[in-house]
């Protein structure tokens, strides 16, 4: 693997073959912690952090791994990643660890952690696992910060907190949309999001 | 080597545990201490919720929240107390008590309840938190008891009158989200502003959480609907610390504290 293409290994899980757009994996999250960018830009870290580490590790131990309990060490390395994930936020950013609540702790059953490890990781050196694990979790990162964006915005009239539709909107009758905070318009979000990557990138659409 | 013996599997799969679980033995150890402080500070933040002096808004912009909120906190207390069954002063507090300390109480206090036990008020330990706010007297005491899923919990400041409440704040481990979970919203605890405990009489009657609506009774609060179950429990949660704060209530009323 001497000829490894780096620049593929990094842009692809971006936007090519974005891991939550395109292989539709880690919906579940997607959903639920896309409320608030604060929240979307933890979660899209602690999992880039996750999936990196993990295939990195996973990748140094490939040769010495039994095949037959591969699954369980892959499951035990991902695991360590995600509790210490869990105890740093716990320790140095409470209040988002109070609101990612079960969700970093999900993070194990995210599907693109053992994906990557078993699609590349298993079969791969160790820096370009990790760049790989990188790239697919800031793949994930990128489309829960769009999607995050958007309903901060419509949702609560926020970015990051900090207020950006001005109060005279709202003394002229502006008001935030509620429906867009309910995990059901994260769905739709994400749809036009597919929509639009699928309309650029003609090769994805089924003939 | 035959990496897919049995000898070779069983060696790999020992070692790997042993491994990681040391890594996380020493991680959770290292971090212990910090993490008990976001508990203690937050604990604390609650506290001062219900007192009326916290603002999350100013808190979150300080540089460090957790400073803010200790000296918020220590700024403003007067005294932070012990007291049994019977109304007395036990003793002094070092540290706001956690939930697990609220839990200890709350098992004495059923636990006295099921036996008619007297004797056992006098080994209750009951925090009251005693701030000065402009010159008024506030006196803040928590309460702890089961909800639907799992613990529910929460502080009540009374005003020096120990009848008006001045704020609430409710917190709680599992509750349904967007049902009972609701307690822990300012639009389900702002109203606890200005109720009060004792009925015109002077008699007991304390804070009720009103199915359909309290429309404006001042003993009472609008339950959440869909959350029937957290919204009772939470009544039950309040008039039971309540009752065993009565003792002392009265003797603060009667200028014997």
């Amino acid at each position: 693997m001497s000829n490894t293409n780096w620049k593929d290994v990094i842009l692809t899980p971006i936007f090519k073959g974005n891991p939550v757009t395109v292989l539709v994996l880690g919906i579940c999250s997607t959903l639920a912690v896309t409320v608030q960018l604060k929240g979307a830009f933890v979660m899209g870290l602690s999992v880039m952090i996750v999936t990196g580490l993990s295939s990195f590790v996973v990748s140094l131990m490939r040769n010495s791994i039994p095949n037959r309990i591969r699954i369980i060490v892959q499951l035990v390395v991902v695991s360590l990643m995600v509790i210490l994930v869990d105890q740093f936020l716990k320790a140095y950013s409470y209040s988002i660890s109070k609101t990612l609540s079960v969700y970093v702790g999900l993070i194990i059953t995210n599907c693109i952690v053992m994906g990557r490890i078993e699609a590349y990781a298993l079969g791969n050196k160790p820096i370009p696992s990790l760049l790989d694990g990188l790239a697919n979790g800031a793949g994930y990162a990128i489309i829960l910060i769009a999607v995050a964006f958007i309903r901060e915005l419509l949702g609560s009239g926020t970015l990051f907190g900090f207020r950006i539709i001005p109060e005279s909107f709202y003394a002229a009758g502006y008001m935030n949309n509620g429906l867009i905070i309910l995990p059901p318009m994260a769905l739709i979000i994400l749809g036009l999001i597919v929509w639009i990557q699928r309309s650029i990138q003609k090769d994805l659409q089924e003939k | 080597m035959n990496t897919n013996g049995n000898t070779y599997t069983v060696i790999y799969s020992a070692v790997l545990v042993i491994l990681v679980a040391a890594i996380l033995a020493y991680v959770s150890l290292a971090l212990q201490p910090r993490q008990n402080d976001n508990i203690r500070v937050e604990t604390m933040s609650k506290i001062l919720t219900a007192a009326g002096l916290y603002n999350t808004e100013e808190a979150e912009a300080a540089a460090d929240i957790n400073k803010f909120t200790i000296g918020l906190y220590n700024d403003n207390l007067q005294a932070a107390i012990y007291v049994n069954g019977n109304g007395e002063k036990t003793g002094d507090m070092k540290e706001v008590a956690g939930t697990s300390e609220l839990k200890a109480q709350y098992d004495a206090m059923r636990k006295i309840g099921d036996n008619g036990d007297e004797s056992l008020l006098k080994g209750l330990r009951l925090p009251v938190y005693i701030f000065n706010v402009n010159g008024q007297i506030i006196r803040v005491v928590p309460c702890y008891g089961a909800g639907l899923w799992g613990p529910i919990w929460g502080y009540l400041a009374f005003t020096e009158d120990m009848n008006t409440l001045d704020g609430a704040v409710f917190d709680h481990k599992g509750e349904t989200p967007g049902l009972g979970a609701e307690i822990a919203l300012p639009k389900f605890y702002e109203p606890f502003k200005g109720k009060q405990i004792l009925d015109e009489n002077g008699d007991f009657v304390s804070i009720s959480v009103v199915k359909g609506g309290a429309k404006g009774d001042i003993h009472g609060v609008d339950a959440i609907s869909g959350g029937t179950i957290t919204s009772k429990a939470l009544e039950n949660t309040m008039r039971t610390w309540l009752s065993f704060y009565r003792p002392y209530f009265t003797n603060v009323i009667n200028g014997e504290e």
